[in-house]
């Protein structure tokens, strides 16, 4: 559905994204996540069209993100990180704007609106200025926007950001109920937990690069299942082991409190990236 | 007929905040009159007729400019650098040419507004003057040139500040100094050559040379349309190169 083929981005000196291969199946949910600055929000720009790529190509159900644009762009749905619903409209009138702009017929667009203002739980306020609305109606409303031409794959960069922990999980069953009904999704985040509820496979970028790529159990064993924190001074030492033996046998030989765990997503991303995330 | 997409948005707006934007555009236009027009001017005569008359079209034309200017301008600086509202247009499949089109007549709209106001209070204010299709034109094509400008600007200056700069180093000296409350020709003849090459400067020469029932100046209007048409590519450039 989506593939990319050493897909680039330089800004002067700067490499944002070095050389990107990337193949994302149809009905997949794929998490991509990194430190700030990893180059994530770049390749979903590239991949949007909002940024054009020095280097390699990109595939959207087979089309050339650089050569169909209007192909491609009625093939995806986006929803960016910012928040950038127009305040100056209602709910309804930011949905019928989108399908407008997509060329959708009148008789459509209407019944399309009501289906998404239904499907999103915003049908009570849908004629209330969107400046009115809570960071977590905002986001609805902007996933049902970007769903608006029925797209075949959706983006979502940090999806949950911000909001709090029922809006979250709102916007995860949100998520998982598109992706049953067949929508592709990619989805950047900072919330490993998030990754790791959600996602079928992640792919951890760093420094622009991919640096693994795999389903969260298979990435969890290869770094050690089982985690070891030791609580010395002032800085938690984390220790990661293939068995609850090795592990044992290390907590042992610690002075200081010990706690030992099951490895979770964070632990690969930290081991991998050697930061933690939001360095 | 995709820049019709783009303009219901703004129409929708328009009409939600008519009378907020009906007020603030009686305002300037109010005071220039009044001190321009009524204060200042009450004892002046240019070429025979009275200052009122003499300043009405040139305050038309300084009132389109500003106000379809600011319009677009301000607005979509706004939303490409703070709002980002402007990326649901870039993704979405419309041409360059459409958005801008769309934007620029939303702009007019706006501008022509703001014109039929100050003429509404020069009637009031007991100013005689000529109106035909021509000065309506003349109207329309400023308030186009300078929402084109608008977009240019828009698209290409980075912060709020710069934006205003440019408000205060271009927009505001032309409101003055383009034939609009005297003639470029009292000045030092090479800041009137200067002026001369200016848009609005043939915007209130035409507006004038209309309202005083001397016809259509050909030349203005070619100069006029010249700097429409220019400005409009350089706003279809602009957007394009976006990316």
């Amino acid at each position: 559905m989506i593939k990319l083929q050493q897909l680039s981005k330089h800004y002067g000196n700067i490499v944002a994204v070095a050389g990107l291969n990337l193949h994302i199946k149809r009905g997949e949910i794929f998490g991509l996540l990194g430190p700030n600055g990893a180059g994530k929000t770049t390749t979903i720009r590239m991949l949007t069209m909002l940024t054009w790529p020095t280097d390699g190509k990109a595939l959207i159900n087979g089309y050339d993100v650089t050569r169909d644009l209007n192909k491609v762009k009625q093939e995806i749905g986006v929803v960016p990180q910012q928040m950038n619903l127009d305040q100056e409209l209602t709910a309804r009138e930011n949905l019928e704007l989108h399908g407008r702009l997509y060329k959708q017929p009148t008789a459509e667009r209407q019944k399309r609106i009501e289906e998404l203002l239904d499907y999103v739980e915003l049908q009570e306020r849908a004629d209330d200025l969107v400046s009115k609305f809570s960071g977590g109606m905002k986001r609805r409303l902007m996933i049902a926007r970007a769903l608006m031409h029925n797209p075949k794959v959706l983006f979502l960069d940090e999806p949950t950001v911000g909001l709090d922990p029922h809006t979250r999980r709102k916007i995860w069953d949100l998520i998982r109920r598109m992706n049953n009904e067949g929508m592709t999704v990619l989805l950047t985040t900072h919330y490993i937990e998030e990754a790791e509820i959600l996602c079928h496979r992640v792919g951890i970028m760093d420094r622009g690069q991919l640096i693994a790529l795999d389903t969260p159990e298979k990435l969890k064993r290869k770094v050690g299942e089982v985690a070891v924190e030791s609580f010395e001074d002032t800085e938690t030492g984390y220790k990661l082991f293939s068995s609850r033996e090795k592990a044992l046998d290390y907590a042992g030989q610690v002075k200081s409190n010990v706690l030992i765990r099951d490895t979770n997503l964070e632990d690969v991303f930290i081991e991998l990236t050697g930061r933690k995330v939001g360095d | 007929m995709d820049f019709y997409t783009v303009l219901w948005r703004e129409m929708i707006v328009l009409k939600r905040t008519f009378y907020k934007f009906l007020a603030s555009r009686l305002v300037s236009p109010l005071l220039y009159l009044v001190a321009f027009g009524w204060g200042l001017g009450r004892g002046i005569r240019i070429n025979g007729g009275n200052y009122m008359e003499f300043v009405v079209p040139g305050i038309i034309a300084l009132s389109a400019m500003n106000t379809s200017f600011n319009a677009i301008g301000i607005s979509l600086n706004i939303s490409r650098l703070y709002h980002k509202t402007i990326e649901e247009y870039l993704i979405a499949p419309l041409s360059a040419g459409s958005f801008v089109l769309g934007n620029v007549l939303a702009g007019t709209v706006r501008g022509l507004i703001a014109s039929l106001i100050i003429l509404g209070l020069a009637f009031l204010f007991g100013a005689k003057l000529v109106l035909n299709h021509w000065f309506f034109l003349v109207i329309i094509l400023t308030c186009f040139i300078f929402a084109s400008l608008g977009v240019v600007a828009a698209m290409t200056i980075n912060s709020h500040e710069d934006m205003s700069n440019f408000s205060t180093f271009v927009i505001l000296p032309m409101s003055f100094l383009s034939g609009t409350f005297f003639l470029p020709e009292y000045l030092p003849q090479g800041v009137a050559y200067l002026i001369k090459a200016l848009p609005l400067t043939h915007a209130s020469y035409a507006l004038r040379a209309l309202a005083q029932g001397q016809g259509l100046l050909p030349i203005s209007l070619a100069v006029l349309g010249a700097y429409a048409v220019l400005l409009f590519i350089a706003a279809v450039v602009v957007v394009k190169k976006v990316r």
